[in-house]
């Protein structure tokens, strides 16, 4: 089963805690109801958004993936903006 | 209470009375209660100038502030060598000159804590940390206040230490133990690095 997603953005090779606050700053640019599908390199990550979906008020974690990119692992994450 | 001549209207009266005033006593609970709860924010004491500490302390306020938290970055002693901009000698003391000379002229010039080895250390923590892609202590700084990281530089070591207002970067809030504990008071978490 595939997520849909309204904008993507790509961290791969950045490190904790960039994947978090470049996507803090794309889910701003989000209309409620939105997705934003991240994919990052950073094994931290996958753990970080689900901190950061727990405390937060207007986004929520709707699905966490790991997929293959370019033949490279990648850690996926879908944001809902809710507000 | 409890005779027969006790009327209905009376006993219901005095019970609406009764409950009015446990209302107005647990509302006056609730709003002291709602004064002590602590808000969605982060108070960082930033003591240390050690390179690797201060990198500590920045990635959390970066963090926090993505997170939807409101973070105060609080500057005290050798932590003030990071909002340093330069270092200047006009004006000092011999003692404040020799402290102006021993310590970093900005954060280009922090020094690990372990393994620094007259700045060696330091310069190749930095070479590893670009290696692996990490954000540099200079573009999480910049990223901090692009984030609304508030910095306030604390005026009681600064004035001992003598590092003049000009030395520190501009935009910088100044206070004291107060304006610290009137944020870490208000805060989810406080931590001294």
């Amino acid at each position: 089963m595939s997520q849909s997603f309204d904008k993507l953005l790509d961290a791969r090779g950045l490190n904790c805690p960039m994947p978090l606050v470049n996507a803090r700053k794309e889910a701003g640019n989000l209309e409620p109801g939105q997705v934003l599908k991240i994919i990052a390199t950073d094994r931290g990550s996958v753990a970080d958004f689900q901190g950061w979906a727990k405390i937060a008020k207007d986004v929520e974690l709707v699905g966490q993936d790991t997929e293959s990119v370019d033949g490279a692992d990648v850690f996926v994450h879908y944001i809902k903006r809710t507000s | 209470m409890g005779t027969s001549f006790d009327t209905r209207a009376g006993a219901d009266s005095s019970r609406v009375q009764a409950l009015e005033d446990k209302v107005q006593e647990l509302s006056k609970r609730l709003q002291n209660l709602e004064e002590r709860t602590p808000e969605d924010r982060v108070a960082i004491v930033v003591f240390s100038g050690d390179l690797d500490r201060v990198l500590a302390a920045f990635i959390i306020a970066t963090g926090a502030a993505a997170m939807g938290q409101q973070v105060s970055m609080f500057f005290t002693f050798w932590g003030l060598s990071v909002l340093k901009k330069g270092t200047e000698f006009s004006g000092k003391t011999l003692f404040q000159k020799m402290m102006a000379l021993m310590s970093p002229a900005s954060s280009l010039n922090l020094p690990v804590s372990k393994m620094n080895y007259f700045g060696a250390g330091a310069k190749m923590l930095r070479s590893m940390m670009k290696e692996k892609n990490v954000t540099s202590l200079e573009d999480m700084i910049a990223l901090a206040r692009e984030l609304g990281v508030r910095a306030i530089a604390c005026e009681m070591s600064r004035d001992v230490m003598g590092i003049k207002q000009s030395e520190l970067a501009e935009g910088l809030e100044s206070g004291g133990v107060a304006s610290f504990l009137a944020d870490s008071l208000k805060s989810r978490t406080s931590l001294f690095i």
